[in-house]
């Protein structure tokens, strides 16, 4: 027994630090969402009654549900083309998913200024070329938001649905095809179907980690679409409403949970985040 | 994949388009930090490196690299020794309670950090810890955790439990199991997190932006304002010497990697 009491103080470092200073402060905007200007629901009737908080919403689900569903479908031609890849070519492959995945998100946003801005570098090019007169509005709007969403999020996406891939047994594809299938239906009937539990998996972690986005929206969307977590910011250091601010804070994790909650049956949390 | 069976042309081809499409964009950034115009543009008349001679002139940004890379460095030791110890009991203690701790201990992955940042922002007024050197390491020490949590645990995984419990039948204390049986057998897999934990808090910006203003002002924070404000190809400079930091840090992870394999 007092053996297994020196295990258990190794868990307190990590456990207090995380009590202390991260749950406290993120049950504090819990607590404030409620006590903040006045005590009571009045910040979460604002759901129903105002107009800017509704608008927020809205974009803020439109946009994450376009860029989960088209970070799913390039996640998923990337990760079939790195499952049928050789031992060698797939390396290469997975370095293109990794590098970006870790290279700096201002950095990766910065690029896409460069590249999308009325100056920058695809407007020069086709003007040059005579393509186009004018240049084309491919940054500060939606377009832009997602543009640069949806290259943040294609290799989250891509990790959880290349585990799935990899499980599939080769030998299944090729004795379809040896008896007579064609290669869309061996894709259509044999694989499609078993990579389906990474492809429910790379769809929440997708859909959950654009909720609360908050750098590439802001830089790509110039000020002009605004998210949640740019809409929170601009409550709380600029526009001082605390209560308002948290609510919507409290709507977005409970948003997130919920979801997490839901799917977990399908979703093993664990493989999730320990995969990478 | 052996067996004879590849992607169609179509599947190969969306596959390899989605490639340049995550890796082209950060090509484009060496020509650009390259350029000998005073704006963000591709090289005109030739290549120069004015830029990256005007970046390490610059004091301010000189001063944002070294308060950075201070920060990453002391908030990695921070998540390191908490997220080393904790994944060792937590393997070790292996209970329902502890499987709970540990979705705890994954929080902050899971939590928009805009969350934790407007949190804080209030939290540390009442510490006395806003705009501080120990505000910002203490934050992404914390949510450097996670990284930390995940790669260790998954490096005890393919440890024998045995070894360890016959350390300690023949006589070895808790300090000496952890110091000679088990830590040097995880240690690829704690490289690994600090590796994560650093890049976590070099890059670190959403937090930093509520929690810091003045007398800490981290690279990330600065390159923020650049992006806001100018279109001086001196942050091209910044985000190409980024990229190769941070891809020699992979590297290193999967060299490290490697070796354990």
């Amino acid at each position: 027994m007092r053996r297994e009491a020196g295990w258990y103080a190794l868990l307190l470092p990590a456990f207090l630090l995380l009590s202390v200073f991260y749950v406290t402060p993120i049950l504090q905007v819990l607590a404030i969402s409620f006590l903040e200007p006045t005590p009571g629901f009045s910040n979460y009737e604002r759901i129903a009654t105002n107009l800017s908080v509704q608008r927020v919403i809205v974009t803020t689900l439109r946009i994450c549900s376009i860029t989960t569903v088209l970070a799913l479908l390039l996640g998923y031609a990337l990760s079939y083309t790195i499952t049928l890849a050789s031992e060698r070519a797939r390396r290469w492959w997975l370095l293109c998913v990794l590098v970006p995945l870790w290279i700096s998100v201002l950095v990766r946003a910065f690029a896409w200024v460069t590249l999308l801005r009325r100056q920058g570098l695809i407007n020069q090019t086709l003007q040059g070329a005579g393509v186009i007169s004018e240049p084309l509005e491919l940054v500060w709007n939606e377009f832009g938001i997602i543009v640069g969403m949806v290259h943040y999020m294609v290799p989250y996406a891509v990790l959880p649905m290349l585990a799935s891939m990899r499980e599939i047994e080769p030998r299944l594809l090729a004795a379809a095809r040896g008896m007579g299938a064609s290669r869309g239906q061996v894709f259509a009937r044999v694989f499609l179907p078993l990579s389906m539990p990474g492809v429910v998996a790379a769809g929440v972690l997708v859909f959950i980690f654009s909720l609360g986005f908050y750098i590439t929206p802001a830089i790509l969307g110039g000020g002009k679409t605004l998210m949640v977590a740019e809409w929170i910011s601009l409550q709380i250091l600029d526009l001082i409403r605390w209560g308002l601010g948290t609510m919507m804070a409290t709507l977005l994790v409970v948003t997130i949970l919920v979801t997490l909650a839901l799917f977990s049956r399908v979703v093993n949390m664990r493989r999730l985040f320990g995969g990478a | 994949m052996e067996g004879g069976y590849s992607p169609g042309r179509f599947g190969h081809a969306l596959g390899w388009a989605t490639a340049l499409y995550l890796v082209l964009p950060l090509f484009i950034i060496l020509p650009v930090s390259m350029t000998d115009q005073r704006f963000l543009s591709l090289p005109h008349e030739g290549l120069s490196l004015r830029h990256y001679a005007a970046l390490f002139a610059s004091g301010e940004w000189f001063a944002s690299i070294a308060q950075s890379f201070w920060i990453a460095c002391a908030s990695t030791i921070l998540a390191v020794s908490a997220g080393t110890l904790f994944a060792i009991a937590a393997w070790r203690i292996n209970r329902r309670a502890t499987e709970l701790l540990r979705a705890l201990m994954l929080l902050p992955l899971i939590v928009p950090s805009i969350v934790y940042a407007i949190g804080l922002y209030r939290y540390f007024g009442w510490w006395d810890l806003l705009d501080r050197f120990a505000g910002v390491v203490i934050a992404h020490g914390v949510t450097g955790i996670p990284y930390v949590v995940i790669t260790v645990s998954t490096a005890l995984a393919s440890f024998d439990v045995r070894l360890e419990q016959a350390a300690r039948g023949m006589g070895a204390s808790l300090r000496q199991v952890l110091a000679w049986v088990i830590l040097p057998r995880i240690m690829p897999g704690i490289v690994s997190g600090a590796i994560f934990a650093f890049i976590h808090s070099w890059d670190e910006l959403v937090i930093v932006l509520f929690i810091a203003s003045r007398d800490v002002f981290t690279l990330p924070r600065r390159i923020w304002d650049g992006i806001n404000e100018n279109q001086d190809p001196i942050m091209a400079a910044v985000a190409m010497l980024l990229i190769v930091f941070t891809t020699l840090l992979l590297v290193v992870d999967l060299a490290v990697r490697r070796r354990r394999g």
